[in-house]
């Protein structure tokens, strides 16, 4: 009787243990950091990608605006996928792009914006990918919305896609 | 002579004593490195990975122990931008309590297991 029980016992902790790992199975095994709630935007130093002149964060994103951080490379080819959509959201008024140029050659790059139109109010460099960091990123492309109350309040990884494009709308509107 | 023997002894305990100093913020910096998990080739330390996000950490963490953060300032900051994951070393809380107490219980009930079997073997 008492083996029985262990028995019985034993299979249902097979069971639990087999619906555990089948349900790991399906979920992605591979982190990414998304946003749970919203960030402070954390205070920065960095140089103009054009003039080369340090500039504060405090300095760029002191409007009472929406803002979109872009963290964008002339190397990177889903970077080339998502700029159309960044210089469709140029043309709202209620949003400022502020691009950070992520490990680049500045000719490339400059080459780049001509190629492909300049969407952004301001340009920084990040030559050594320490300012991407700073702010939580993870590669590039990776976009950033920041809100009025600058807060960081939401993040995109990867290109901005149509999906992704209506969201940013429905956010600034 | 005597003078010039004294510079070379002060000269040679101070540069010992900066590479000393050097060495201690490398054994820190390394131990950094390999509690911090690199988002890119995940399973691989910051110190192992040689991606570009592994050698921006590694400055952005060079920086920060320059600027006069402690170990665990640094940890907090990243925490805070990246979420727990990014640190190999699970913190204490509520969500963590099974983890790491887990091995505790099973091993004090595996001891209390054993000591009956042999008080049962010995009567």
């Amino acid at each position: 009787m008492k083996n029985k029980y262990l028995l019985i016992i034993i299979g249902f902790f097979f069971f639990f243990c087999f619906i555990v790992l089948f349900e790991g199975l399906k979920n992605p095994n591979v982190y990414k950091p998304k946003l749970q709630k919203e960030k402070s935007l954390s205070q920065f130093e960095a140089r103009d990608f054009y003039s080369n002149k340090r500039i504060s964060s405090l300095d760029i994103f002191s409007d009472n605006n929406f803002y979109l951080i872009n963290i964008w490379a002339s190397w990177c080819i889903p970077c080339r996928v998502e700029h159309s959509y960044l210089v469709k959201l140029k043309k709202q008024n209620s949003i400022k792009l502020v691009g950070i140029n992520y490990k680049d050659n500045f000719e490339n790059a400059r080459k780049f914006l001509n190629e492909f139109e300049n969407p952004y109010s301001e340009i920084l460099k990040d030559k050594d990918g320490t300012l991407s960091i700073q702010l939580g990123a993870y590669g590039v492309p990776e976009t950033f919305i920041v809100n009025k109350r600058k807060k960081i309040i939401k993040k995109i990884i990867g290109p901005i896609d149509q999906k992704t494009y209506n969201e940013v709308l429905k956010i600034i509107q | 002579m005597k003078l010039i023997k004294f510079l070379f002894i002060i000269f040679f305990y101070f540069s010992s004593s900066i590479s000393f100093s050097n060495d201690k913020i490398t054994i820190l910096e390394n131990k950094i490195f390999k509690n911090l998990r690199c988002l890119i080739c995940q399973g691989q330390s910051v110190y192992d990975s040689q991606s570009e996000f592994a050698e921006s950490m590694k400055l952005v963490v060079r920086q920060k122990l320059e600027e006069g953060l402690s170990e665990k300032e640094i940890y907090d900051f990243l925490k805070n931008q990246y979420g727990e994951w990014i640190l190999y070393d699970p913190e204490l809380n509520v969500k963590t309590y099974f983890l790491w107490f887990l091995p505790i219980i099973l091993f004090i009930l595996g001891g209390a297991i054993i000591l009956r079997k042999l008080s049962v073997l010995k009567k």
